[in-house]
């Protein structure tokens, strides 16, 4: 099963080596990651979304990355209400007989366009990453030139911040 | 107060209450060794970087403070890794200092510049690299509470040639917030209600104690333990000293080499209260057949030890010392006899095994025994040594026929299993307990990976005794290559024409040998009674096997128990 962790860090040098370092030596079974600067100057959350059989092996996981001395927290946002997006820029074929097709898949998707020329589109889109998958799939028809995609961050609903969970 | 970088680490060093550092110096620490000069600052000087890393951990497995070594940046520090990599995997406190080229230099290939960082960021507990001169002693401050608390573990700190001449107000802290670092102490009393619960409820109880008992330094807690509740008790290589070897309880090591009845109990056990243990492979045999009867405990300060190769059907984490003080009130508060009395069978079926198959080997009339030459000096010493090994069969002996009864006596690279670890390690332990016999086993193999280390020996006229097993093969390759490989000896035997009498003879220390079981009893006595640093060269059966020996992916009771 998939979990995504909120793994809250110092912002300080070094901090993604040990993570990625810890996540390849002890062969984690990673599927996305993201950092970013947080409401806090000296915190850096990152999201991990980790493929875990059963809830011994999350427990070595989340263990493990407790163990890393710059790592402050760890929460698991798939057992918290929670919401979960990914950004993906999409750059496709273009052509004045397909444009209007593209247009109108980008509306279904609630996508948006944020460039055109005589040849392509780019096109952004923010969501699951399933929805990503889905618009992907849907635009290989027209075809794809190249796709960059953030990696998940995930939220939980309500008052509480990871931090204090 | 204004000083240089460089001071500031000796200042910071003494106010860790660090005495003597290990290392090397090169031109990237100049100014720190000048300033160590000046300051009279207590150094050994080792002949490789790696000899002071091994030095340094065998100095804080001996004396458990921290210990400290000094490289110089790029192959200086490249040399240590095999050290800290020892030291990481049997969570042995130390503190690593690397030169680094100037602030400006780094990332440029610049000469002797080494990513050590990055190289050491999986076998460490963690690890810095220092560009700004005011973040110096908070760095050292932390490296040495990191190192030596929790469960310990080598930092590495990395500094740039820059930083050691530049003046700044220099201030140690008091105190330190590492927000993300909290080792425990006390654990969950729940918990050991719970446990108490399932040893009242057990049939076959088997105490399982790991090198976490030294570390936390319980072996009085784990040896009232053991007497309060009558169970038996076995243990790791790394646990070996936490209880008596001559301790009726005690069936000895488990493992791939482990005694008959310490693996049989382990099989037949149906609870088994580790403490202090990891788990790790060559104890457990194949994993999932390891302990099949049993309910597993599992005792530990780091969480994430905890079901990462054994199942835990409970835990307790915390420090040991606690841990096992607590055990034994609530164990105190029971009926006197209502533990003891349920085991009565148990026990008579564990010291049947102990007695109907104990460690044996066969003599030979012409050829000396490895495992006498163990006994002979376990004999002599009666246990109040340091005993230091290598790694290989001899080390295997050692573990098996020498008579641990004291905690802390034993170093041993027992995770990593690092050839050439046990000179420099005897050296470090030696410096550590001036007043302590040190006694080093090595083979003719690893003797050869740190010989350069007789020097630092000889120089400082430290009185190790070290008695090379001397087999003129790679015993332990051999062995398998005996075993599993078709007797097939690609590249094990290394008859080479080296005279280790005279080779230790030319750094300065004094050799004898043996060749015969008869001159074994003098040399022994000799080697004790010559001062100063004494090298035997012993030389012993090319084929003997460590037996017994649980193959590779078998379970613990297939033992190969006769060659």
């Amino acid at each position: 099963m998939k979990h995504t962790l909120a793994v809250l860090v110092e912002n300080r040098p070094g901090v993604l080596t040990h993570i990625s370092g810890l996540i390849s030596r002890r062969a984690f079974n990673i599927e996305s990651i993201a950092a970013s600067l947080t409401e806090e100057s000296d915190t850096t959350r990152i999201t991990i979304d980790v493929e875990a059989d059963d809830e011994l092996e999350l427990e070595q996981v989340v263990n493990q990355l407790s163990k890393l001395i710059n790592v402050i927290k760890i929460i698991n946002l798939t057992a918290v209400d929670s919401i979960h997006r990914e950004l993906a820029m999409i750059k496709v074929k273009a052509n004045p007989h397909t444009r209007s097709d593209i247009v109108d898949i980008v509306d279904i998707f609630r996508a948006k366009i944020v460039d055109v020329n005589r040849q392509t589109m780019v096109i952004e889109l923010t969501g699951e990453p399933s929805k990503i998958d889905a618009l992907c799939e849907v635009l290989i028809d027209y075809g794809i030139i190249e796709i960059v995609r953030t990696g998940k961050i995930a939220l939980s609903r309500g008052p509480v911040p990871a931090k204090d969970m | 107060m204004k000083i240089i970088g460089a001071q500031a680490v000796i200042e910071s060093l003494k106010n860790e209450g660090v005495e003597v550092v290990f290392g090397y110096p090169g031109g990237k620490v100049l100014t720190l060794y000048d300033e160590l000069y000046q300051a009279d600052f207590h150094h050994i000087l080792t002949r490789h970087e790696q000899g002071a890393a091994h030095a340094a951990d065998g100095y804080a497995r001996a004396t458990g403070k921290v210990g400290v070594c000094i490289a110089t940046s790029g192959p200086g520090a490249t040399n240590l890794v095999t050290g800290i990599a020892t030291a990481y995997m049997d969570s042995v406190p130390l503190v690593a200092i690397a030169g680094q080229v100037e602030v400006p230099l780094i990332g440029r290939d610049s000469f002797q510049e080494s990513d050590i960082r990055g190289i050491t960021t999986p076998i460490t507990k963690h690890n810095y690299l220092v560009k700004k001169i005011e973040e110096l002693p908070t760095v050292i401050k932390e490296a040495f509470y990191i190192a030596s608390t929790g469960r310990p573990g080598p930092v590495v700190i990395e500094i740039a040639k820059d930083l050691f001449g530049e003046v700044f107000d220099y201030q140690y802290p008091e105190a330190i917030t590492l927000r993300g670092y909290e080792p425990v102490f006390a654990g969950n009393e729940e918990a050991i209600s719970k446990v108490v619960e399932e040893l009242k409820q057990a049939k076959r109880p088997l105490v399982f104690v790991g090198g976490g008992v030294h570390i936390a330094d319980a072996a009085e807690e784990i040896r009232e333990f053991l007497k309060l509740t009558g169970f038996p008790v076995i243990s790791t290589l790394m646990g070996l000293g936490a209880v008596p070897g001559n301790f009726e309880q005690n069936l000895g090591m488990a493992g791939m080499h482990g005694t008959y009845a310490a693996n049989m109990a382990t099989t037949e056990c149906d609870l088994l209260l580790g403490i202090g243990v990891r788990f790790n492979d060559r104890v457990t045999g194949l994993l999932e057949k390891f302990a099949p009867a049993a309910k597993v405990i599992h005792c530990d300060i780091d969480p994430a030890e905890i079901n990462k190769n054994v199942r835990a059907d409970l835990r307790v984490v915390g420090d040991l010392r606690w841990t096992l003080a607590q055990l034994c009130k609530m164990v105190k508060e029971l009926e006197q006899t209502e533990l003891t009395e349920r085991v009565t069978d148990w026990n008579k079926t564990v010291q049947n095994w102990k007695t109907e198959k104990p460690l044996t080997y066969e003599q030979r009339p012409r050829q000396i025994m490895p495992q006498a030459v163990v006994e002979k000096v376990s004999q002599i010493t009666q246990g109040d040594a340091i005993v230091v090994t290598d790694v290989g069969q001899h080390q295997m002996w050692v573990a098996q026929y020498y008579n641990f009864t004291h905690k802390r006596s034993l170093l041993t690279s027992g995770g990593l299993g690092t050839m050439g670890y046990g000179l420099p390690a005897a050296i470090g332990a030696q410096i550590g307990l001036p007043d302590k016999t040190v006694v080093l086993f090595s083979g003719d193999g690893g003797m050869m990976m740190n010989c350069q280390e007789l020097a630092t020996a000889a120089e400082l006229n430290l009185p190790i005794k070290m008695f090379v097993i001397n087999n003129m093969v790679l015993g332990m390759v051999a062995q398998w290559q005996r075993m599993f490989y078709g007797e097939r000896y690609s590249h094990s035997s290394i008859k080479g024409k080296t005279d280790f009498v005279k080779l230790a003879e030319a750094m300065g220390v004094t050799g004898f040998r043996a060749t015969k079981p008869e001159e074994i009893d003098e040399v022994i006595a000799k080697a004790f009674n010559t001062p100063g640093p004494v090298l035997v060269d012993i030389w012993v059966a090319e084929d003997e096997n460590v037996l017994p020996m649980v193959p590779g992916g078998a379970t613990l009771d297939q033992m190969v128990l006769e060659g």
